[in-house]
């Protein structure tokens, strides 16, 4: 079978598995609710555009046609009230938003352990969520507010702004790219990346957000709970919103890696080979550690600091489906986003509720020293 | 062959000038590593059909040219030219069609199987999202054969030995299907076998009309399988041409400052180089070495092997040396006979063969083969007699009175003992080691 059929077969199952877990994930909790009925809840929610209307209306000198799509849903089980507001509206989005966390982390982990040649590299390595974590920790501790009055031209005035939430989240993803392409920059000579040299740049970013945070929170005062909740990593409060705006930014980056993926198994060969092989090196170099560092960028944007789940995640799939990045990328990430909802299920699980990466790392590390002791580790 | 093939002839065409112009055409060029020169004005060509064989000393930049050929390093002056056009021009992937190369080592840290290896060799001809077509199935399947490989297809390149991890790269090269193939120590870390049918094959593939260049440490090798050779060394090509032309005792030491003896390998037929340390590596350097350097006439009297070996060692110092009497086919005689050869090709002395003395075995030594020796050792700076010649037990005895009077006729006699100790041959024959 071909590399993509056999990825394709393997994403097959693993999208099963992340089902079965999103669907019973999605039944435990303080509420018992059968999975069964978590089907039919989810079901009922689901929408489908069933025609357009258009009325004419308008104010000003423009009589704009206001066109909106009318949906029906083709699914109605009768379900309990409540338990359709849990499903929908409290679990699902804090288990989509685990799964495309988890997603996301792993695929982004997968490339940079190809990237780096090093089955010990994680998304983190090239200071993005040093950055995330700088950006969202100054905005926890210097609040602005980010709303304004636009006056466009037809429209009118125009509110916009941002929740308090939002604002944690955009400056958390604006301090990670500030922060991945910093590091890019220092390692960056005359057109050439070289990646030991990327790899130091990290670390030497990393240390440095690493003092900014903690000088941050020694300014923090009131916030300082806050900030330690962001920087352990949670999933907790997530809403609908955060979860569209996820979905509509990870996939199509994750997209990108994919594209690249059969680039990145050369690339494992050294780049002076790679080149030999037709490859692009510093363009495929750059897409690669750009797409990487967007996507995790989006994935702790939101969530924080999760650690291990690009680490272990990726290790793990390779164990079982090979080093072949076309077979790895896409199962690793399915993967992680099974990894991230179940960690999350039971962080909420219990009587008061944990922070996710205490459940990622308590789980990781132990299995990172298994590897460590039962696997040789190539070129450390 | 893809060397024929449309998109070659008709670049070839394009190009304007005469029928095709060659796989690999190296033309002036210059690399240096930051403020350090490697090399400079190297020019070579790699004709279809020809394997060029790159030899010199460590550092003098085999792999550096190899490196500018295929495109990982621009060079600061100069032009690499693939089948007319100029590196430069083309893009990674096109390279990639053009050059296959065989890496001296390589880091393969994640367990991928060797199959998969070799299907990395048909990147340059895939589309992003192509799947194998059975073009590139039947490519990788003969790859595989050609370099041995098919037996361990599915082991993981963790697994197998150096030697199998260097036939995975020539697999992989081969699978690219390219017109031209770099090789860089191909045969470095491979037993004696595998590294005959690594370039019994790779001369096929030439024969067959491909270009190949070869960075070659090992010069017997090189001299067997090559068409050309190119000695690179001091930042620059220092020879180049066919092996009997380049790989002569005077050019071999100025280029690895060794001294090597030249002879004819029996079996092949090509020449065969046996490099010496220098003699005195101690002595001084400078203007007071060089009359100790300077190439002095010198006459070995006596036979067989440990004679053999002091006239090697003494050739190889650079040193005139004629020998006799010897019966004919004495492996003394045969050497000689090599090493002038090896100095009429260096544009030396013509007569050089002449000097070697021998008469028929089992029979009285000629009165005027005698007198041809007497006169050798007469002209010469220094007589050697080696294997014990000249002791005073065999001069006791009588038995070698044509010996005894070339030894007689001689300004100098240095003796060496059976044992043919030559380091002692070259020591002795210094102007002042006995106080002269």
């Amino acid at each position: 079978m071909s590399a993509w059929g056999r990825s394709a077969a393997w994403s097959a199952a693993l999208t099963a598995a992340l089902v079965a877990v999103v669907v019973v994930s999605a039944a435990i909790g303080p509420v018992r609710i059968p999975p069964v009925e978590v089907v039919k809840a989810v079901l009922n929610a689901l929408v489908v555009p069933s025609g357009i209307e258009t009325t004419s209306q308008g104010t000003g000198a423009l009589m704009l046609p206001s066109v909106t799509l009318a949906y029906q849903s083709p699914f109605a089980f009768p379900v309990d009230d409540v338990h359709q507001q849990i499903v929908v509206g409290v679990r699902l989005p804090r288990i989509l938003m685990a799964a495309l966390v988890g997603f996301a982390l792993a695929a982004a982990g997968t490339v940079m352990q190809g990237f780096f040649r090093n089955p010990m590299a994680d998304p983190s390595i090239i200071g993005v969520s040093s950055g995330a974590a700088a950006g969202a920790v100054a905005f926890i501790v210097f609040p602005v507010a980010l709303s304004a009055t636009l006056t466009l031209p037809v429209v009118g005035a125009v509110d916009v702004g941002l929740s308090y939430g939002a604002g944690v989240s955009l400056f958390a993803f604006v301090g990670a790219v500030i922060a991945a392409f910093g590091v890019y920059a220092i390692a960056t000579r005359h057109g050439r990346t070289p990646v030991a040299t990327l790899l130091l740049a990290g670390v030497a970013v990393q240390t440095f957000l690493g003092a900014v945070i903690s000088y941050l929170q020694l300014q923090a005062g009131e916030s300082l709970r806050r900030i330690v909740a962001w920087l352990m990593g949670h999933l907790s409060g997530a809403g609908w919103s955060d979860v569209g705006v996820t979905a509509v930014v990870v996939p199509p980056l994750f997209v990108v890696l994919l594209v690249y993926a059969r680039d990145l198994n050369v690339l494992l060969l050294g780049e002076e080979e790679a080149r030999g092989l037709g490859i692009a090196v510093e363009r495929t170099k750059r897409i690669l550690l750009g797409a990487a560092a967007l996507i995790t960028a989006a994935g702790v944007a939101f969530a924080g600091v999760i650690g291990f789940v690009g680490l272990i995640v990726p290790h793990m799939v390779r164990l079982v489906v090979g080093p072949d990045h076309r077979v790895l990328l896409p199962n690793a990430a399915l993967a992680g986003g099974s990894f991230l909802v179940a960690a999350d299920t039971v962080a909420r699980a219990g009587s008061t509720e944990l922070p996710v990466g205490i459940i990622t790392a308590a789980v990781g590390a132990p299995f990172f020293v298994y590897l460590l002791v039962t696997r040789e580790v190539h070129e450390l | 062959m893809t060397a024929d093939s449309p998109a070659l002839s008709e670049s070839a065409s394009a190009a304007g000038d005469s029928p095709a112009p060659p796989p690999i055409e190296v033309d002036d060029l210059s690399v240096s590593f930051g403020d350090v020169p490697v090399v400079s004005g190297v020019d070579l060509g790699v004709e279809r059909g020809s394997l060029v064989g790159l030899v010199g000393p460590n550092g003098a930049g085999k792999t550096t040219v190899l490196r500018a050929i295929k495109g990982t390093l621009s060079p600061d002056t100069g032009t690499v030219r693939l089948d007319g056009d100029p590196t430069t021009a083309l893009s990674a992937r096109e390279t990639g069609r053009r050059v296959a190369s065989v890496p001296q080592e390589t880091t393969l840290g994640f367990d991928f199987r060797v199959r998969q290896i070799v299907e990395m060799g048909r990147t340059p001809h895939l589309g992003r999202f192509d799947g194998h077509g059975p073009d590139d199935e039947r490519a990788v399947r003969e790859a595989m054969a050609d370099a041995g490989v098919a037996r361990f297809a599915d082991r993981s390149i963790t697994e197998v030995s150096g030697g199998e991890r260097q036939r995975v790269l020539l697999a992989r090269a081969l699978a690219q299907e390219t017109p031209s193939l770099l090789l860089d120590e191909p045969t470095a870390s491979l037993d004696v076998t595998h590294a005959v049918r690594t370039l019994e094959l790779v001369r096929d593939l030439v024969d067959d009309g491909r270009a190949a260049l070869a960075a070659i440490h090992d010069l017997d090798m090189a001299a067997r399988y090559c068409d050309r050779i190119v000695v690179l060394a001091n930042g620059g090509v220092h020879a180049a041409g066919p092996p009997e032309t380049v790989l002569t005792a005077t050019a071999l030491r100025a280029a690895f400052d060794a001294e090597a003896f030249v002879g004819e390998n029996p079996a092949t037929g090509s020449p065969t180089v046996t490099a010496f340390d220098a003699a005195h590596p101690d002595a001084p350097t400078g203007p007071d070495a060089s009359e100790g350097d300077a190439p002095r006439r010198v006459h070995v009297v006596g036979g067989g092997r440990p004679a053999a070996r002091v006239v090697a060692r003494l050739s190889a110092a650079g040193h005139v040396v004629s020998v006799g009497v010897v019966p004919e086919g004495d492996t003394a005689a045969g050497v000689a006979v090599d090493a002038a050869r090896g100095a009429e090709a260096d544009g030396g002395d013509a007569e050089a063969s002449a000097r070697v003395v021998t008469a028929p075995p089992f029979a009285p030594v000629p009165p005027e083969r005698e007198a041809e020796a007497v006169a050798l050792a007469r002209e010469a700076d220094v007589t050697v007699a080696a294997g014990g010649v000249g002791g005073d037990e065999r001069d006791a005895r009588g038995g070698s009175g044509v010996n005894a009077a070339v030894l007689a006729a001689s300004d100098r006699v240095v003796h060496v003992g059976t044992d043919g100790d030559a380091r002692a041959a070259v020591r002795g024959i210094e102007p002042d080691a006995d106080g002269q």
